[in-house]
């Protein structure tokens, strides 16, 4: 982050500090946010702000881990149908939560398991986690009928879930939440993804994920099995994605789409454009390239997909490190006594 | 003395080629051993067999008596066998501290960690790289960075290829004097071709050629090998005056 405080603080000191201070940031957008916007702009707050954890799990998965995944959608869909389904079955909504965080998680431990242990090469597993994506995502779509139902929940197919209730407040069924609410939790989940993903990075563990995307050889010459660190970081970034398909199958509803390619490359897009390596970057550019695409999908007359397209290609062109990059460099630079 | 490690029969084919041909060697606690032979001799192969990188195609590798063959190289590191591999193997995006903090931060706790890692590199006079990015230092600095590395969790047989090319003299000297040090307590096998060096290290020096071992004696007597003269003939001068004619 430009701009951080005493120059000769501990490196830990530090990311507590980043950790906090992107708390603080949540904390105050959720305050205030509320109260600024109408019921429409707060529901695409939501959505923004739930893309923007999922942006964060790709940005671990691949910035630091060096594990590109194409199938980043698979677990975001996986966290959001976990939680309809669950929400559906159980009275309180409020247990759906860990069931909607779980089944990514074990997912992407499965999955994992099988890339990392089988020692499948990149390229492989690049399209693996495509394939597995688009398996769910035709699955999902050819549960129309009536018999594909868990328990209370129907499936739906190429519908969704519209009937999904939303989080309830903990404890009282009887009192769903409301949009804004909805909003606030995000934030503050956004906030507590963005600090969680600080702190495992200034772990040993974080580290050792670093170092492995650094030079896998050398980390396994070290003594580190490198399988193990891969596996943890892929299922600490399923868990993220999970949550941000809870979150988004609170605010709008759960449907295939979820599951779709189109929105795996997305991810992909918002991370690069935010810059690879970074954390607050992809965030942003989750935010911006979200609210680009709204905007450009007003505009009469113009195929919003090829702006969308030119905007990606000059954006890639003109800042090739990604907007946290560039724009830490630019700081840098205007503020010559910062750079320590 | 005891063996520490040994080999037996151990080959290495790719295809049709044969790298490491029925390589039998052994290696005793704290030796110091010199491998050395023409380019292509299948040392580095060697070592990538005995470090797990590649599994063998037959023969058996033994640590302390315990087969090891075909372990994971993370499990082969664990049992305390440290490699210096030909190009150097390093974590470009970190800084030199950080690299060697998570070379002892399986063993140790943080701050331990970082108060020996700064003393390794104290001891090889790269302190002051300590912050810098490794992936911007020249050549021998990113050798000094590896050695560093690699020496600092203090494995009991520290394997070094070719640990001082791209060396000035004066690294080299305080590469040679730290390996003799080294040596009070931890077993290493080092390739060099310079023979400068290996008269000042070594006891005992192993002269690969064609996957095999061609001789294995002391430094004086390889030296004064006939065959390892034939061998190394077509080698770069400074290989080759060195073998007395
Ligand atoms: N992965 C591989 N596939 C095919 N052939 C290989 C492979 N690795 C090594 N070889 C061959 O094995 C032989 C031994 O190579 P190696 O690198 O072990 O020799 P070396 O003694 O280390 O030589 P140098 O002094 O040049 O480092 C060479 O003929 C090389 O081409
Ligand atoms: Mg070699």
């Amino acid at each position: 982050m430009p701009g951080e405080g005493p120059g000769r603080a501990s490196a830990n000191g530090r990311a507590a500090f980043e950790a906090a201070l992107g708390l603080l940031a949540a904390g105050i957008a959720a305050w205030w946010l509320p109260q600024m916007l109408e019921l429409f702009s707060i529901i695409n707050a939501t959505v923004y702000t739930a893309m923007a954890v999922l942006a964060l799990s790709l940005a671990l998965v691949w910035g630091f881990g060096g594990i590109l995944c194409f199938g980043q959608a698979a677990f975001f869909g996986l966290g959001g149908y976990a939680y309809a389904v669950a929400a559906l079955n159980l009275p309180d909504t409020t247990y759906a939560v860990p069931i909607a965080i779980l089944v990514p998680s074990l997912a992407a431990a499965a999955l994992g398991y099988v890339m990392f242990f089988g020692r499948i090469s990149d390229v492989y597993m690049g399209v693996i986690t495509l394939t597995v994506t688009l398996i769910l995502f035709n699955f999902v779509n050819s549960t129309a009928g009536e018999e594909w139902r868990i328990g209370a929940a129907p499936l739906g197919g190429f519908n969704g879930i519209p009937t999904t209730p939303p989080l309830n407040l903990p404890g009282d069924p009887g009192t769903p939440l409301a949009p804004e609410q909805i909003f606030v939790l995000a934030v503050l989940c956004l906030g507590l993804c963005y600090a969680l993903c600080k702190l495992v990075l200034r772990s040993r563990f974080g580290r050792v994920v670093v170092a492995i995307r650094e030079n896998e050889l050398r980390a396994a010459l070290l003594g580190y099995d490198v399988r193990l660190y891969k596996l943890g970081i892929f299922t600490i970034g399923g868990a993220m994605a999970g949550l941000a398909g809870l979150l988004f199958a609170n605010c709008v509803f759960v449907s295939p789409t979820m599951f779709s390619l189109a929105y795996s490359g997305q991810i992909i897009i918002w991370v690069m454009v935010g810059g690879i390596g970074t954390l607050l970057g992809p965030v942003i550019g989750a935010m911006l390239l979200q609210a680009l695409t709204a905007w450009v999908g007003t505009l009469p007359e113009i195929n919003p997909n090829l702006i969308l397209g030119l905007v990606l290609l000059v954006a890639v062109l003109a800042i090739p490190r990604g907007l946290q990059p560039t724009v830490a460099g630019w700081l840098r630079r205007r503020l010559p006594e910062d750079a320590a | 003395m005891s063996v520490l490690l040994a080999t037996e029969h151990l080959t290495m084919r790719f295809g049709g080629v044969v790298a490491v041909d029925d390589v039998s060697l052994s290696i005793e606690e704290r030796e110091l051993r010199c491998l050395i032979g023409p380019n292509g001799a299948g040392k580095s192969t060697f070592f990538r067999c005995l470090t797990g990188q590649y599994r063998p195609s037959a023969g058996r590798i033994l640590w302390r008596g315990e087969d090891i063959t075909g372990l994971e190289p993370h499990q082969i590191a664990r049992r305390g066998i440290g490699i210096k591999t030909q190009v150097p193997s390093l974590f470009d995006g970190l800084t030199a501290l950080e690299g060697v903090v998570l070379a002892l931060r399986r063993q140790h706790r943080e701050r331990e960690a970082r108060r020996r890692a700064l003393a390794v590199l104290e001891r090889l006079g790269i302190a002051e790289l300590a912050h810098r990015p490794v992936g911007l230092l020249a050549h021998g600095q990113r050798q000094l960075v590896e050695l560093a590395t690699v020496v600092a969790p203090a494995p009991d047989l520290i394997i070094l290829d070719e640990p001082t090319a791209g060396m000035s003299a004066e690294e080299t000297a305080g590469t040679a004097a730290l390996i003799r040090d080294m040596n009070r307590d931890h077993a290493i096998v080092v390739v060099e071709h310079d023979m400068q060096f290996i008269r000042a290290i070594a006891r005992k020096v192993t002269v690969f050629h064609q996957g095999r071992v061609l001789v294995e004696d002391s430094a004086e007597a390889v030296l004064a090998d006939p065959r390892v003269h034939d061998v190394y003939l077509g080698r770069p001068p400074e290989a080759r005056q060195a073998v007395p004619a």
